[in-house]
């Protein structure tokens, strides 16, 4: 049940190769100062959210479509992480505004739908722990995951989609050949992270069904000691 | 390096979360490795107890 070793040694490895980049490797950006340095893990981050919300997408389709339970389990795991990674996204943003704009947090389109994607995918996972019956609860997180998709390129698109008089994201960032090489090692650090514990929740998640299926086993054998 | 602060809490909280994330999985993968041994240990001694009373 345990995680591969090989694949938590090149997770560890690419993150040491991230970190080494973020901090020694790459110039300070003039405008911004230090401050900066939050980018390299805040984007990914976001781009690995969206991924896993777009896998909950991809995989709750499947479960209607099929009926079968692992496109469900692969739609709860992958929920989870996005709500990890959003977590991260929206922790590390108001830190790095602070000092650049002046405010832990402004009411603009990004921050805003971000806090509302994060929002529904708690809601989405409050569901999933608290629905009582288990059939109906798949089905109904299914709708939810697909119908919360339409968020995803709401957030993504939102400093072209509202007008710029709103907008405090830029629309476009031009950075050094170094500061992109350490941009994109960082993608495939936190990429790589995600996979690992996508790989290690699903391997729970099936444990989870095999402990349900031997405790049905037992309560048939045993009946006595039910309840 | 003004600002270094806002960097140190920054990366702390990544760590805090990713770190709080692992370790949520490991207990619940101890926990669900003792229930499943525990459970897959009473079975074989009912299917071993059955064998013996010829059931």
């Amino acid at each position: 049940m345990s995680a591969r070793p090989f694949f938590a040694a090149l997770v560890f490895a690419a993150m040491l190769v991230a970190l080494y980049m973020v901090f020694i490797y790459v110039p300070t950006e003039q405008q911004m100062g230090v401050v900066q340095r939050i980018f390299y893990f805040h984007v990914p981050s976001a781009i690995t959210a969206f991924l896993a919300f777009f896998l909950v997408f991809v995989a709750s389709i499947q479960y209607l479509r099929t009926q079968q339970e692992r496109w469900d389990r692969l739609a709860l795991c992958a929920a989870e992480l996005g709500v990890v990674f959003s977590l991260i996204v929206l922790i590390t943003g108001p830190i790095w505004a602070k000092p650049i704009w002046g405010a832990w947090w402004r009411w603009e389109p990004r921050l805003t739908s971000m806090l509302v994607m994060f929002t529904l995918y708690v809601a989405y996972l409050m569901v999933r722990a608290y629905g009582a019956h288990p059939l109906q609860t798949r089905r109904f997180a299914a709708v939810l995951g697909i119908l919360g998709f339409a968020n995803v390129p709401l957030v993504h698109y939102s400093v072209h989609l509202w007008s710029p008089e709103l907008q405090l994201h830029p629309r476009q960032v031009s950075l050094e050949p170094a500061m992109v090489y350490t941009k994109y090692v960082s993608y495939l650090a936190i990429l790589l992270l995600f996979s690992y514990l996508l790989q290690w929740r699903l391997q729970l998640e099936e444990g989870t069904q095999r402990l349900a299926w031997l405790r049905q086993q037992a309560e048939d054998l045993f009946p006595a000691e039910r309840g | 390096m003004e600002n270094l602060s806002h960097l140190f809490a920054a990366y702390a909280a990544i760590w805090i979360i990713l770190f709080g994330y692992i370790w949520r999985l490991r207990s619940r993968q101890k926990t669900l490795q003792q229930e499943i041994a525990l459970l897959q240990q009473r079975l074989a001694e009912d299917r071993e107890k059955r064998t013996a009373q010829g059931v």
